[in-house]
């Protein structure tokens, strides 16, 4: 009995610790870098060692060294501290640009691979022709109209980034549908939206999980590049992607100030790329990066 | 006769979404809030001259009247008038063609000169140090901001070491190619790791399956297994991914356009975006949309080529 209750005990006190030890290297990895990117961006005003638009024209285009890790730009103010204030803008935009479309885009494709009929197949052209456009092509043209800024990119991937979960979801629940569990819930005469929600959801959702990850990269490499292009967050806010926008000007003289910014995009795609990598594994689905 | 039906029956599942890409391009003028015109004039216009233009655009005329029109002029090649520029827009549209089209074509060769080999090395030598190499080194690829990486090969092998053009497009062939050559690799950084990813379980898949198992039985040696068997069998993945990923491709060549200075259709896009010139935006969405979904197609008609089971199916 002794033994028991202590055997009890040891699994219960250390759950955190023995999740810990299965997760693979590259999630481990993965999720340590992305914690240190998130760790920097909430505390940025206290690691931050000056203020982000501080202009200092004693220090212009300084390269990196001491007491400017990275240098100054042409405006003389510090890039350490631009990066470190961007990742709380580059983070934020990335986060719900997927996160939102994940969800209405899941629980759409669910209800259309459970419910078939009409719905289904209007919903399946409609992402037939979203996707025959370039993402990228799509959203510009979306913001020629609506005009750029980033409440304008919001608007406009949430109109467009749901069709790739939609589909993701709307396979499995395929499959799904006609395993027994959901024979049994629908004699039970369980409501169409308890079954979708309850039992569909959490067995149609592993492969959009493992995307969300790379798709997370992606939004964040589609966002800076749209402010590279001048049609997102607009300066002198310091937006990774805005940044390098400023420094191709100065490519010649000052490497540093285009560098910089890149490789903190480089630091929280690989973090967010490897927590997918791991998260293939653990979830059992194949890597997808395709879009 | 199979063959026959296979071709007319993709070609058919062209046709909707094709219409779709048409009615997409065509109401995208008719969202934007307020008035057009006004916007792309920035307001210094008299209403004589802003009804004129409506009515050259036949745009006040009823709205399934002017999808009509706009659906017979696409057909035969008419996409309006740019107002910006005061020129047809297909002939911008296709001035700007041969570019992109160039660079989609070297950029994807050399991301499979990449790709096969080391998707090869992985799957060979699976679960050692070379293939966690080759995995974390794609990862790093898949991560990098086109834009990013386009500006610091520009500032090493332009700049620095002064081999190549940084920007434009030349005028010879050769130099051309040389002009296209680090546009090129700027795309492959991205393009080459996902095709990575497929290529090697794709390699896996067919490397423990059973007729390589006879090949090697046969007493076949290994380059002839790899070559006549795996590579073949490996093909269909490519087309795919290369076919899958075609409107991501394109999204990257725009930026990469952009960064380079290529005169191609992206950095049209991009251009015309800052001028709001909409029927040239509109006929530049049209030509990216009618780009993807030929791809999609040349691949569907490939399988037939590489597979002929496909036909039967």
């Amino acid at each position: 009995m002794a033994a028991v209750a202590e055997e009890r005990q040891t699994t219960r006190r250390n759950p955190l610790l023995r999740e810990l030890g299965s997760w693979s290297s590259s999630l481990k990895c993965g999720a340590a870098i992305t914690l240190l990117i998130v760790l920097a961006a909430v505390f940025a005003p206290w690691i931050a060692p000056y203020d982000p638009n501080a202009q200092d024209f004693e220090a212009l285009l300084m390269p990196p060294g001491w007491p400017h890790l990275f240098g100054t730009d042409s405006l003389g103010r510090d890039i350490f501290s631009r990066v470190l204030y961007g990742a709380r803008i580059d983070l934020v935009i990335g986060f719900f640009t997927t996160y939102v479309p994940m969800t209405y885009g899941v629980v759409l494709g669910a209800y259309a691979g459970y419910k078939g009929g009409w719905f289904d197949a209007v919903l399946m052209r409609i992402i037939d022709v979203a996707m025959a456009f370039p993402f990228l092509v799509l959203i510009i043209v979306i913001l020629a109209i609506l005009g750029p800024g980033i409440q304008n990119i919001y608007i406009s991937v949430f109109i467009l980034a749901w069709t790739m979960y939609a589909r993701l979801a709307r396979a499995e629940m395929l499959v799904e549908r006609t395993k027994d569990y959901m024979t049994a819930v629908k004699v039970l005469g369980f409501p169409q939206r308890r079954i979708i929600l309850r039992h569909g959801l959490p067995n149609v959702i592993n492969s959009s999980i493992v995307f969300s990850a790379s798709d997370f990269v992606l939004n964040i490499l589609l966002v800076s590049g749209l402010s590279f292009l001048g049609l997102g967050v607009q300066p002198p806010l310091p937006e990774w992607g805005a940044m390098i926008a400023e420094g191709r000007d100065f490519i010649r003289d000052a490497w540093w100030m285009a560098t910089m910014p890149g490789f903190a995009i480089l630091a929280t795609g690989v973090g967010l790329a490897l927590i997918g990598d791991g998260l293939a594994q653990r979830l059992g689905e194949r890597h997808h990066t395709t879009v | 006769m199979q063959i026959f039906r296979y071709i007319v029956a993709r070609c058919l599942h062209a046709v909707p979404v094709l219409l779709g890409v048409t009615i997409v391009v065509f109401l995208s003028i008719h969202l934007v809030p307020g008035d057009p015109i006004r916007i792309m004039m920035h307001g210094r216009i008299a209403d004589s001259e802003v009804a004129k233009i409506y009515h050259d655009l036949g745009m006040d005329r009823p709205i399934l009247l002017q999808y009509v029109v706009f659906l017979k002029n696409a057909l035969v090649g008419d996409l309006g008038m740019s107002l910006i520029q005061k020129a047809p827009v297909a002939v911008l549209v296709v001035e700007k063609l041969w570019p992109t089209l160039m660079l989609l074509a070297f950029s994807t060769a050399l991301s499979i000169l990449i790709a096969v080999p080391l998707s090869l090395l992985a799957a060979f030598r699976r679960n050692t140090w070379l293939d966690t190499a080759i995995r974390l080194g794609s990862i790093f690829g898949f991560a990098m901001p086109s834009y990013w990486i386009g500006l610091l090969l520009m500032l090493f092998f332009g700049l620095l070491l002064g081999w190549l053009p940084i920007s434009g497009l030349g005028d010879t062939p050769l130099d051309q190619l040389r002009h296209l050559f680090m546009p090129s690799l700027t795309i492959a950084f991205f393009l080459a790791p996902i095709l990575l990813q497929s290529l090697r379980s794709a390699m896996l898949d067919v490397l423990t399956s059973e007729h390589i198992e006879v090949a090697r039985a046969k007493g076949l040696s290994e380059w002839r297994i790899l070559i006549k068997h795996v590579l073949r069998n490996a093909m269909i993945p490519v087309i795919t991914v290369l076919a899958v990923n075609i409107s991501w491709l394109l999204s990257g060549a725009v930026v990469v356009e952009y960064v380079f200075g290529l005169p191609g259709l992206g950095s049209l896009l991009v251009r015309s975006v800052g001028y709001r010139d909409y029927p040239l935006i509109q006929g530049l969405a049209f030509v990216f949309g009618v780009l993807v979904v030929i791809v999609n197609l040349l691949a569907d008609l490939s399988y037939m080529l590489i597979d002929r089971r496909v036909l039967r199916s």
